[in-house]
């Protein structure tokens, strides 16, 4: 049977608070919203990097109906401890440039620009405690 | 209540970044409690209850898992590699490594392959020796 699918186009993190994740995946890692709309039961909030709109990340807020309080609560804790697996990867072409300008804004670094066997790449963590990491990868990598 | 445990984990987690960033520099409580916000006995006794081990312990196996990353991919010897991962006496390391990861890190080199070429980050948390058991 022949695969059909042809990109991933959504993927999805939590967030504490979408005003707070828009303000750091906009102002400081420099992102564009895609769509912010109320739908009455959600905020559908997504983000995507600039001339790259067919790939969004939705901002979403853990919490009822879709989550019970109390597995909300679950989720937020592990979450904030940075167990709960948000990971987003990037590119730059630029990873020292990036580190440089990231680091300017306040964000929060967890590993410094280190040249690996497939590029040079670092770590940062959002507000939330979603892990971030962004490579300038070699060619061919 | 919930508020109260989601900040004191997102400064818990704060300072274990901060360990993770400078994991062969000496174990300084004072500057992490300050990170985190909290008194020295507070910092150590809330990190455990949010990670499941003392501050101490967590750095100990994030210079182990370095020391075992450096023994696979490099031909650096065993003093070399304990002195750079932060360990003060190649004792402590040997005893400390032999502990965690079951065999001496001569052994442990002598066995092992370098892993395939995944992001370094994953590499790290999952070649982590546990003391979950």
């Amino acid at each position: 049977m022949g695969m059909t699918m042809n990109a991933i186009s959504r993927s999805q993190i939590y967030v504490l608070d979408q005003d707070a994740a828009l303000d750091f995946y906009v102002n400081k890692l420099g992102m564009e919203v895609n769509t912010d709309q109320d739908l009455g039961f959600m905020r559908w909030l997504t983000v995507n990097l600039p001339g790259d709109p067919e790939r969004e990340i939705l901002l979403e807020k853990p919490g009822p109906p879709a989550l019970d309080p109390a597995t909300a609560e679950q989720v937020r804790e592990l979450l904030t401890k940075g167990a709960l697996g948000g990971y987003l990867f990037m590119t730059t072409d630029d990873a020292r440039k990036t580190h440089e300008d990231l680091v300017a804004k306040g964000v929060e670094i967890t590993d410094e620009p280190t040249e690996r066997p497939y590029g040079i790449d670092f770590g940062i963590r959002d507000p939330f405690g979603n892990r971030i990491r962004i490579g300038q990868m070699f060619p061919g990598a | 209540m919930s508020r109260a445990v989601e900040e004191s984990n997102r400064a818990m987690l704060r300072a274990r970044d901060a360990m993770d960033r400078a994991y062969a520099e000496p174990l300084d409580i004072p500057a992490l409690a300050r990170i985190a916000h909290v008194s020295q006995a507070h910092f150590i006794r809330t990190f455990r209850a949010t990670f499941g081990e003392t501050p101490h312990r967590y750095l100990q196996r994030r210079r182990v898992e370095r020391a075992m990353s450096l023994l696979v991919e490099t031909n650096r010897d065993v003093t070399d590699i304990c002195y750079a991962v932060g360990f003060g006496s190649l004792g402590t390391f040997s005893r400390t490594f032999r502990q965690i990861v079951g065999e001496s890190p001569s052994d442990f080199r002598r066995q092992r392959l370098a892993p395939a070429n995944v992001p370094s980050c994953f590499t790290k948390a999952w070649t982590r020796p546990s003391s979950f058991g």
